[in-house]
């Protein structure tokens, strides 16, 4: 099987893989909500990381635990956990990110029998000294949670391992935005939203083997020749589980040559830098890399970087993809798109939830936006 | 001639708040002249050492409530999503973003601030909502991180914390050019701790029968806890009010006639219909005898030490209401339940405030079990009234008191 088809058949049915994984290697899974989880102590711990997403089932479970006004992000996790497909889970990681999922802890705590509760109480601010100082006791605490939780010990060997590992994933998963970034014809979007995906999802030496794979295969291959060169844009937004979206816009005339979501760039484009104590290193890389707008990383950083990689991978426009009932993206929306306007680069913005709305809708929001670039 | 019973229930202490918060605001609105600087602050934050400062702290959740309880609150919400802001979010954060580039409501705006103080011990929405003001004010931010306390407040939480504390005095030296007085914010410290404890004796007062005052009337005398809390002022005034209820306990005098039923509410006020839900459920002689909001001042007094004010602040902004768990949350309610006697709950399902809606159905389902008694969910939001249903949600009082008549008799 071709790497792309591994992946493909993985995701499919993502559950029964985990489940799988889980028989196949005796192992444990640790489920997690945000990519602020510190990704290094599960795997250090032993244990499989495992990203939830939401579901593509419909919600009236969580019904009777959530208001309708709460994100089908946040409203579809505590689906699949209610419905009983995760019940495979050894634990559930709660990193402190906004407040439906600082509410989704203390529902899933008081309803789901299976696995241990871990909340990771990650400071918002991540400006002072003293933010960076309580990150590290925070890594550490959970550290010690996750080895009592597991009755295992975390050396830091291992986490040094670990750290190895997923710098490898996120120096691939760049090398592989870049390829795009490069020849959009080459990879296709929902190619790679998929392969986004897995990293989340696979056994993480598996995934890392199959994207090198991947990208040997891409690097030497020659890119189609396009009738017309796409307008090449950047996503932004949250967690984006639309992979139609990607074929919408290439079927418009355009290319996304780089994101800024939550599942993509801003969840591996900073590593964890090289030297001395793994936790410290950690911590050092939650402060720096590109900020989630439920925290604080100061006043106009998420303008800035937005507007720099505009200019950096030469993009023509900007779609934000924003999960409806998402206050902390919502809240940052007019300045961003005014920090976009003065700079006269065209944005559109899309408010996206799970089910997406019927599909003509979407499609023509986007095809309308292309015309205009 | 008597009195009638309806001025008998007239609250005279009425009168004296609004004269001090017509001055407080006048103060406010003039500090440019009087060269005192206006810090704007979150409704939890801790603003004990900007009055040892001599800074005039302003309330933008405070005046999101006055423009609520004024019915401008739709205008200036769309105004908000006319610049962007999406309908979802806080009512509050939409009607003061909007408010602040056309200072209208009811006051015309808020006066400028030299500076923003953001405690996110309420919710993650002020962090935003202040991001925004810092950047359209272009004033130094202060964020005071009160890690969020699922179930324990830690001794990494109470470092974080407390180094804060130290990082915003210095902060406040800077912003004010002089030294942090540490000697006017010890008496700063025992006045909030002194005002906290008088209103939550005024609180308490309901726990007699009749209830000399109500969560409705809670709703209005919270407004000094909030914006004055820390003052000399403060403390009189609720002492004062103190008084007042405990005479109109003594001599029998509810703050509705025929006090029946006794129900607690949860969640914020809803501000444009606080007058309408008070008699409609006076008219079922149901009085709400207690609250989760107004409480949240002074529902942290156990970690305070009035002696150590700036060592135990840490705790205390940190265990507040709203920055515990959904477990913790439907404690409070049952042994408020207990207190106050309480028949039934009404919980307002408040689209604008997720931290405290989101959990609200477990807390429903914990109450109801422990403590036996019906509960009623409604759905609105603070102070967008295009959120609100007034004749689904009178039906549905209507169904709640015939459920509560049915079980009491």
């Amino acid at each position: 099987m071709n790497p792309m088809a591994e992946i493909t058949a993985t995701l499919a049915d993502a559950g029964t893989y985990a489940r799988d994984l889980k028989k196949r290697t005796n192992g444990r899974t640790v489920g997690y909500v945000c990519s602020y989880t510190p990704e290094e102590l599960i795997l250090a711990a032993g244990a499989h990381p495992l990203r939830l997403l939401g579901t593509q089932q419909a919600i009236h479970r969580a019904d009777a635990h959530l208001q309708t006004y709460c994100c089908s992000l946040v409203r579809g996790i505590l689906e699949e956990a209610l419905s009983g497909n995760m019940d495979f889970l050894d634990g559930m990681v709660f990193p402190h990110t906004c407040d439906s999922i600082q509410r989704l802890s203390d529902i899933w705590r008081l309803n789901i029998p299976f696995g241990f509760h871990a909340d990771v109480v990650l400071p918002v601010k991540l400006t002072t000294a003293s933010a960076r100082d309580y990150m590290a006791d925070v890594l550490r605490k959970f550290r010690g949670d996750l080895e009592k939780s597991l009755s295992v010990t975390i050396t830091d060997e291992a986490l040094r391992e670990a750290i190895d590992l997923t710098n490898s994933i996120r120096a691939a998963l760049r090398r592989l935005y870049e390829l795009r970034a490069a020849n959009p014809g080459r990879i296709s979007g929902s190619d790679i939203h998929r392969i986004v995906r897995a990293s989340m999802i696979m056994d993480r030496r598996r995934f890392l083997a199959l994207l090198e794979e991947f990208l040997a295969e891409a690097s030497g291959k020659d890119a189609p020749a396009a009738a017309k060169p796409p307008h090449r844009l950047i996503l932004s937004g949250g967690v984006c589980n639309a992979p139609d979206v990607y074929g919408m816009i290439a079927d418009a005339g355009g290319a996304v040559v780089w994101d800024d979501l939550c599942t993509g760039g801003r969840a591996f484009e900073e590593p964890i830098p090289a030297g001395g104590d793994p936790i410290e290193r950690m911590a050092d890389r939650l402060v720096k890399r590109a900020v989630c707008p439920a925290k604080h990383g100061g006043l106009t950083n998420r303008a800035d970087h937005l507007v720099s990689l505009v200019k950096e991978k030469d993009a023509r426009g900007i779609i934000f993809l924003l999960l409806k009932f998402c206050d902390p993206h919502a809240f940052d929306y007019p300045y961003l798109k005014a920090a976009l306007d003065r700079e006269d680069v065209p944005s559109l913005l899309m408010e996206v939830e799970d089910p997406l709305p019927p599909e003509g809708q979407l499609r023509t929001r986007i095809e309308a936006f292309l015309e205009m670039l | 001639m008597a009195s009638t019973g309806e001025d008998k229930r007239k609250v005279k202490a009425v009168k004296k708040m609004k004269d001090i918060m017509t001055t407080y605001y006048i103060e406010a609105k003039t500090a440019a002249q009087t060269g005192r600087k206006v810090a704007w602050i979150t409704s939890g934050g801790p603003v004990e050492p900007l009055l040892a400062m001599d800074v005039i702290p302003v309330y933008p959740e405070n005046h999101g409530a006055m423009i609520g309880a004024s019915k401008m609150g739709v205008d200036l919400c769309e105004k908000a999503e006319a610049m962007g802001y999406a309908s979802d979010l806080c009512s509050y954060a939409r009607s003061d973003i909007a408010c602040a580039t056309v200072n209208g409501g009811p006051i015309g705006g808020l006066p400028r601030p030299d500076m923003l103080i953001c405690g996110n011990n309420i919710c993650g929405t002020v962090l935003k909502w202040y991001e925004v003001q810092a950047r359209y004010f272009g004033c130094p931010l202060f964020i005071f991180d009160t890690p969020f306390c699922h179930t324990e407040f830690n001794d990494d939480m109470r470092r974080y914390v407390r180094r804060q504390v130290d990082e915003y005095t210095a902060f406040l030296a800077e912003a004010c050019g002089r030294p942090f007085d540490f000697d006017r914010m010890k008496e700063v410290g025992r006045l909030s701790v002194e005002g906290q404890r008088t209103w939550q004796q005024v609180l308490d007062t309901a726990m007699n029968r009749p209830a000399p005052i109500s969560a409705f009337d809670a709703f209005f005398h919270l407004a000094l806890i909030v914006t004055l809390r820390g003052t000399q002022i403060a403390v009189d005034y609720y002492r004062e009010l103190l008084a007042e209820m405990r005479e109109r306990a003594a001599e029998g005098i509810g703050s509705i006639p025929n006090e029946k039923y006794r129900l607690l509410w949860d969640n914020l006020p809803v501000w444009y219909r606080t007058k309408w839900l008070s008699e409609k459920f006076a008219s079922h002689g149901a009085c709400l005898v207690a609250d989760t909001y107004t409480s949240a001042w002074c529902g942290s007094l156990k970690y305070m030490d009035e002696n150590d004010f700036l060592g135990s602040m840490a705790e205390g902004y940190s265990r507040i209401y709203l920055n515990i768990g959904v477990d913790e949350m439907a404690d409070t309610v049952a042994a408020m339940v207990d207190k106050y006697g309480v028949d039934g709950v009404v919980l307002h399902s408040n689209r604008s405030c997720k931290p405290y809606s989101l959990g609200q159905y477990d807390i429903q389902r914990i109450v109801e079990e422990r403590k036996g008694i019906p509960s009623l969910m409604i759905e609105a939001d603070m102070v967008d009234e295009r959120a609100f249903s007034e004749s689904q949600i009178d039906t549905r009082i209507d169904a709640f008191m015939e459920v509560i008549r049915n079980r009491k008799n």
